[in-house]
């Protein structure tokens, strides 16, 4: 199949970009997003240009890296998956395809269609963690963890950290991804210690790095490739309200 | 800063105010609508002059609504301020992007719906609760008592046909601001829970966003109807 490209081509954070229109022939219908990208940089180098920058690790679904906005949706036209896992029959031949970085305050272009996602890994730093000493992995059930809160957490857990919640939000909000961090500990007996604190500093840390509000649309939720819930952003605002209230941080 | 500030300036407290404020301007709404039905009793606006006498007078409802002016404020002032927070967040914005795709009309255009009902309730004010206040109303006569005459001016302005389609135009403008922000208020507040939120949506659905609406544009319709005689 054939398709046109529109591309982000951004030299660095201090340059201005532009979308640059690619033409591709032959490009196989099972091949994934990414191999596509693989085989438009094959022939820019081929032809001595720069390839295009754009992150990518594992290809199977898992790692958050691959962070593209095509044609107006994070991730692309599927819902519940990554780029790498979208293909090439997601479009039809001589579709034009638009593809651009996430945008974000919090999230800048470090080059092309890669950005600079270590907010994320502040807002975890800053208490999406447990510091007591668990010890080593304890007998099966030693802990009782009732199964629906046990697959609560895990639901929570799923997240990524790929950062299509902020791209997809109109506010570029973080609180998917935040509120994720913040309920699959709070719902677990290993969390307790720190549940205040931690809904306090994180919520502290995701406004300092500049994301956006909540305004409920859900769009975050539909383009989360691990589909997590809002019931998530009810919890932290539930934890975060609570903590304020009861903490002894003054 | 106090944990009070710190708390009402972070992005959730901020929600916080315009959820607490929204909703208790959803409150208001009902109690709004179900006086002003007497619109509807065909006594040539003897209750409905009752009604707002009572309104005007009663310790009370004057506190209430001092409440209700500050939450107007508020709830508009908080809804700038996060705006402008918001856009902020994304200093570049997407060549192409297709938002129908994943939310709702409503819950990404609440910031033109609530301007749309701010011109409009400043017009609503202009018009009744200023000349109530503060303009010269003719004087009405119920068993001895001297009354102000709202029901003429009401019935005057609904008596244009512009000013009636205003009125529905904005009432069509609240019901998409309720149908996104009622239930989501409950949200911001973390109260969202399989036993009750359904009940929330539907609520916020069916009766602030359909029924009031509704209720309130069937008002100026209806008084129209009556003042051109098309109705009896």
């Amino acid at each position: 199949m054939k398709v046109n490209l529109k591309v982000w081509r951004q030299k660095n954070n201090n340059t201005a970009g532009k979308l640059v229109e690619y033409s591709l022939d032959n490009i196989s219908p099972d091949m994934s997003f990414l191999e596509m990208f693989d085989v438009l940089n094959a022939e820019l180098i081929r032809k001595g240009d720069e390839p295009v920058a754009f992150d990518h690790d594992c290809r199977e679904g898992i790692c958050g890296m691959c962070s593209m906005y095509i044609n107006g949706r994070a991730h692309g036209p599927q819902t519940g998956a990554t780029t790498c896992q979208l293909h090439m029959r997601s479009f039809s031949d001589g579709d034009t395809i638009v593809v651009e970085p996430w945008r974000a305050r919090a999230f800048p272009v470090i080059k092309d269609l890669m950005v600079d996602r270590t907010a994320f890994d502040r807002v975890v730093q800053a208490g999406g963690y447990v510091s007591v000493n668990t010890g080593s992995a304890p007998d099966a059930n030693e802990i009782a963890i009732p199964r629906t809160i046990a697959d609560e957490a895990m639901d929570a857990a799923q997240c990524i950290g790929c950062g299509a919640c902020v791209a997809a939000c109109k506010n570029a909000s973080a609180m998917l991804f935040v509120s994720a961090k913040v309920s699959h500990m709070a719902v677990l007996p290993q969390g307790q210690a720190e549940r205040k604190i931690r809904a306090e500093r994180m919520v502290a840390q995701m406004d300092a790095e500049g994301f956006g509000a909540c305004s409920f649309t859900g769009a975050c939720s539909v383009e989360c490739p691990k589909s997590i819930s809002l019931d998530h952003i009810a919890r932290m605002n539930r934890e975060y309200l609570g903590a304020k209230l009861t903490s002894e941080n003054v | 800063m106090s944990w009070v500030t710190q708390t009402l300036s972070s992005s959730l407290g901020r929600k916080v105010i315009m959820s607490l404020t929204g909703l208790f301007l959803s409150t208001f709404l009902v109690v709004h609508m179900a006086g002003n039905l007497q619109l509807f009793k065909g006594d040539e606006g003897r209750a409905f002059n009752e009604y707002t006498y009572f309104m005007t007078h009663n310790p009370l409802i004057i506190t209430v609504s001092y409440l209700l002016y500050t939450s107007i404020l508020v709830h508009a002032l908080m809804a700038f301020v996060l705006t402008r927070h918001n856009q902020a967040s994304r200093p570049v914005d997407y060549a192409f992007k297709r938002p129908e795709a994943n939310s709702a009309w409503s819950s990404r255009n609440m910031g033109i719906l609530g301007t749309v009902l701010l011109i409009f309730i400043i017009l609503h004010m202009r018009t009744f609760w200023y000349e109530m206040h503060f303009g010269s109303v003719p004087m009405a006569e119920y068993d001895g008592k001297q009354y102000k005459d709202l029901y003429t001016v009401v019935v005057a302005a609904f008596s244009q046909w512009w000013y009636v389609l205003i009125y529905v135009v904005s009432m069509v403008a609240l019901g998409y601001h309720l149908v996104h922000g009622f239930q989501s208020g409950f949200q911001t507040l973390g109260l969202r829970h399989k036993k009750y939120t359904p009940l929330i949506e539907a609520l916020g659905t069916y009766v602030f966003a359909i029924l009031i609406p509704a209720l309130f544009a069937a008002m100026p319709i209806y008084i129209f109807l009556k003042a051109n005689n098309f109705i009896g």
